[in-house]
């Protein structure tokens, strides 16, 4: 057979598979939309529809509060809002100002809007605007009449619902206020959420604090020793303990990179180096293309601390520690391992379970700390993996992704 | 012309790579008691890695067959792999590292705020990185084939379980200086003889190259075939300009580096880097001519790097040659496509594989065996396509994977970097018309071409039309849709665009 032949059936063969694989693949993708059609579809009264369709739409709706009361998820939750209530126009407003505008009349009533919700934001009740209240100069505009019902975020008006009508019926009274308290409980939920993520600020807050006092105390007393003997040394010593400090006290954003945590973290070693001397070993194992990773502030810190202080203080004769970095393709995974006296693993359990409030001042102070803030940050499986036993050190491992939506270190 | 030493030159530089794979994670590591965090990649030996991942069978093959066969016309494509770089750094380079992405998905992800695009550009990814492993595997086929007489499936196998071996074994993840190594042994390789190899020629008494046809000297002689020589030169120097910032494995490498400004200088060294090795290419398709004008029948145009030595010189020399230069080959396949399988393959596990595995599994599976699956499929499945479809030349099968690049990532990249209307509609609009239109071209001119004629051009060279079709949907759809801007546009932007020097620390 010639080569030119062979060319020729070895190409009429693939268009042909390729016309039947694609064949297959419609098909198949035929099949299965009918199928999703079919299950969303099947057989439904319409007042089921009904109630689909509206809960369908506050969904919708209700995805936009989730940052609270903004103007950007105000306006692109107006369509929905305005779809439930079937009213003519739908206002939002909060104390300050109208947030959005949704409807007919949206050219000349969007001023008059935060006007009328003034006795509403002041009562707190729902309120009914008839002809007198709204007048309008155009004859074919439907904004005649309105309900105003307030949108509360605990027991405090943070802002109004405002549904406008040709006429207002009782019913879309009901509806109004009705929605209004469903979105209400939206932005509960939106407020828990930035309370949770208050309450985590204070928690590194408090973090910072601990770090420093018996370290501050240990590392001045170090440093003091060395004052007459080595002025040098002691120099040296007092600029990382400066550098150390800024760091561990700034005001910054949650998140810096894995570079300007280890330099802390070589900081913290000199200055517990120069109060254990000899008996204080370190290696630091770290791939270079793991250093400009993000990821949340004093994560590593806290790990070398407790590994100082519970593992190797309590230990007799040299103790060493080690820190390593690795490159796990889209991962990063960090270690702090030391050959000190280990732990009973229910007590490091404990420590972590009990975190943030954890009552046992006298383990890992920091372990559930950094476990709770990696998990909040990455995902239940991105927390601390503690292996320890008594009398076998302990190693404390976590990974951290090199890419993650909203953790940016902040400088 | 079969013989011991390129064989063994081979199977030298793959038990290399697999004992540089076992023992790389010690290279990786720095062992220090202190101030090892200040020991970042620098941008030189971070180029030098890039640089090395980048060269692949394309460049030391591919180019000087191409040449070769078609000529000077084809010097357009090292000047394309070049002049990307220049698009990269003067358009990307440095935003694209202040946005904190990892992978092309990543920075959808984090621009558009979608896990829609961030989907389709998962999808993309893994086309690309497939088309572009088809040519390396097919091309080591190849160079066994040519250096042992063994059959062509061979060396395509011999690639794909090393890379399998190595990658899933953890070795050559992105260890920076085994890539950076691999650019000086692929330079050493092309280089040195090349100077002997000139030297040849001037004792030879400078016999002068024979071209095949009277237009192989001529400006549009090679693109000519098509009979539309200039449609085609600029189709293909958009594709080579436009596609190496959508490659699954450049962005990769870019994150190592620790800022935008390193970001910047890792890439005029690239040019560099990449400059220097374009030159010696050429000349071995030019002493082709000079020494071998009519290939022996059945043998390939891309192997004439290969050929040249033993037509040069017969005996110990060209077979030392031969055998460098084989050698080298082999580690432009390997090199180039543990990165890219690493790229793929990490893809394929986070965002297609991940979930899935999790649902069947019951969150058995560690995500190092989800790896592990990924890799195999990232490397059997284009194994299985160059086994299938004809081989089209090395460099013209990686001239694709650059148009479907150029006419998919690169609206993404550009616009979601310099624009602030682009909306999430509109970058999904224009991946999946720049995506179908750039992969239905290719995949007929690969399963079923070339084709003759205006629509034969049109479909081997997509990246003219594909690109713009692409771009107008993504701004005409963005324009058409303002409510879908994601909500952090102008935060995300400021960050891309800020430099760190301004930034209080």
């Amino acid at each position: 057979m010639s080569g030119h032949r062979l060319r020729r059936m070895v190409r009429g063969v693939h268009l042909q598979t390729a016309l039947v694989v694609s064949a297959v693949w419609s098909t198949v993708l035929l099949l299965w939309f009918l199928r999703r059609r079919q299950r969303t579809r099947g057989m439904v009264t319409e007042a089921d529809r009904a109630t689909y369709e509206t809960l369908h739409t506050a969904s919708l709706a209700a995805v936009e509060f989730r940052d609270g009361l903004t103007e950007h998820g105000s306006e692109r939750a107006g369509r929905h809002l305005r779809t439930v209530l079937g009213s003519s126009a739908v206002a939002v407003c909060d104390r300050i100002g109208v947030l959005a505008w949704e409807g007919a009349g949206a050219d000349h009533h969007v001023r008059q809007a935060r006007a009328h919700a003034d006795t509403c934001l002041e009562s707190g009740r729902t309120v009914v605007l008839g002809q007198r209240d709204l007048t309008c100069p155009e004859p074919d505009c439907p904004v005649r009449a309105a309900v105003v019902s307030p949108l509360l975020t605990g027991d405090v008006v943070v802002g109004t619902l405002t549904a406008y009508g040709p006429q207002i019926s009782p019913g879309l009274v009901r509806a109004t206020e009705e929605l209004a308290g469903w979105v209400s409980a939206q932005l509960d939920v939106a407020e828990a959420g930035r309370e949770r993520t208050r309450a985590m600020e204070a928690e590194l807050r408090a973090l910072r604090a601990q770090i420093s006092p018996h370290f501050v105390y240990n590392s001045l007393a170090a440093i003091a020793s060395f004052v007459r003997t080595d002025p040098e040394r002691a120099r040296e010593l007092l600029l990382e303990f400066a550098d150390f400090t800024r760091y561990a006290l700034r005001r910054g954003g949650a998140f810096t990179t894995l570079a300007d945590e280890l330099r802390n973290v070589e900081r913290y070693l000199v200055l517990e180096q120069a109060r254990f001397g000899e008996r204080l070993g370190v290696s630091l194992l770290i791939a270079p293309e793991v250093l400009p990773i993000s990821l949340p502030y004093l994560a590593i810190q806290p790990l070398v601390e407790n590994a100082v202080r519970h593992g190797l203080a309590a230990k007799v004769g040299p103790g060493h520690v080690t820190i390593t970095a690795r490159d796990r393709g889209s991962e990063a995974e960090i270690v702090v391992e030391d050959d000190g006296v280990g732990a009973v693993p229910e007590v490091i359990q404990r420590a972590l379970d009990n975190a943030p409030g954890g009552d046992d001042p006298s383990a890992s102070v920091g372990l559930g700390n950094v476990d709770a803030r990696l998990r909040q940050v990455y995902g239940d499986d991105h927390g601390l993996v503690v292996e320890t036993a008594p009398g076998e050190g302990m190693r404390v491992s976590f990974r951290v992704p090199k890419y993650s939506p909203n953790v940016h270190a902040s400088p | 012309m079969i013989s011991e030493l390129p064989v063994a030159m081979i199977t030298l530089v793959c038990l290399l790579t697999l004992g540089v794979g076992a023992y790389g994670l010690r290279l990786s590591r720095h062992t220090s008691d202190f101030y090892v965090a200040g020991r970042a990649v620098s941008p030189r030996r971070n180029a030098s890695a890039i640089s090395g991942e980048y060269l692949s069978a394309a460049s030391f093959l591919g180019v000087a067959g191409l040449v070769y066969d078609k000529g000077l016309d084809m010097l357009w494509f090292p000047v394309g792999y070049t002049v990307g770089y220049v698009v990269l750094l003067v358009l990307v380079a440095a935003p694209l590292r202040r946005s904190g992405a990892y992978t092309l998905p990543d920075f959808a992800e984090a621009r558009l705020e979608s896990q829609l695009i961030r989907r389709l550009s998962s999808l993309l990814v893994v086309a690309i990185g497939w088309l572009y492993l088809l040519p390396q595997l097919q091309g080591a086929g190849l160079a066994l084939q040519r250096v042992s007489g063994a059959p062509a499936w061979v060396g395509g196998l011999v690639v794909t379980v090393v890379v399998v071996v190595n990658v899933a074994a953890g070795g050559m993840r992105s260890i920076t200086l085994v890539q950076a190594m691999q650019y000086w042994l692929k330079l050493t390789a092309i280089s040195v003889p090349a100077f002997v190899l000139v030297a040849v020629w001037f004792h030879a008494g400078r016999p002068s190259p024979q071209p095949p046809n009277p237009t192989w000297a001529e400006p549009g002689g090679g693109f000519g075939a098509s009979g539309h020589a200039l449609y085609s030169t600029w189709s293909t120097l958009l594709a080579l300009a436009l596609g190496t910032m959508g490659l699954p494995h450049v962005l990769v490498r870019f994150y190592t580096n620790p800022d935008g400004r390193d970001a910047r200088r890792t890439t005029v060294s690239v040019i560099a880097l990449l400059g220097l090795f374009y030159v010696f290419t050429p000349l071995y398709a030019v002493l082709g001519r000079a020494f071998l004008p009519h290939l022996a029948p059945g043998d390939q145009p891309d192997t004439i790097v290969l050929n040249l030595p033993l037509a040069a010189s017969p005996g110990t020399l060209g077979q030392v040659l031969a055998a460098v230069l084989a050698g080298g080959a082999f580690a432009a396949f390997l090199s180039t496509a543990s990165g890219l399988v690493v790229s793929v393959a990490g893809v394929i596990d986070q965002d297609l594989l991940r979930r899935r595995l999790a649902r069947v599994t019951g969150n058995d599976a560690s995500s190092i065996n989800g790896f592990r699956i990924a890799t195999g499929l990232a490397v059997v499945v284009p194994y299985a396509a160059s086994r299938l479809v004809e081989p089209l030349g090395i460099a013209t099968t990686v001239g694709l994977a650059f148009a479907v690049a150029a006419a998919t990532f690169a609206p993404l990249l550009v616009l979601g970097v310099w624009w602030r209307g682009l909306t999430t509609v509109g970058a999904a609009a224009g991946l999946v018309v720049g995506g179908v239109s750039a992969t239905l071209a290719v995949g007929l001119t690969i399963l079923a071409g070339p084709f003759d004629g205006w629509a034969g051009v049109l479909l081997a060279q997509p990246a003219a039309w594909c690109t713009p079709l692409a771009v107008a949907a993504t701004v005409i759809v963005s324009l058409a849709t303002p409510r879908h801007i994601p909500a952090g546009t102008v935060r995300t932007l400021i960050r891309l665009h800020t430099p760190e020097s301004v930034l209080p620390s």
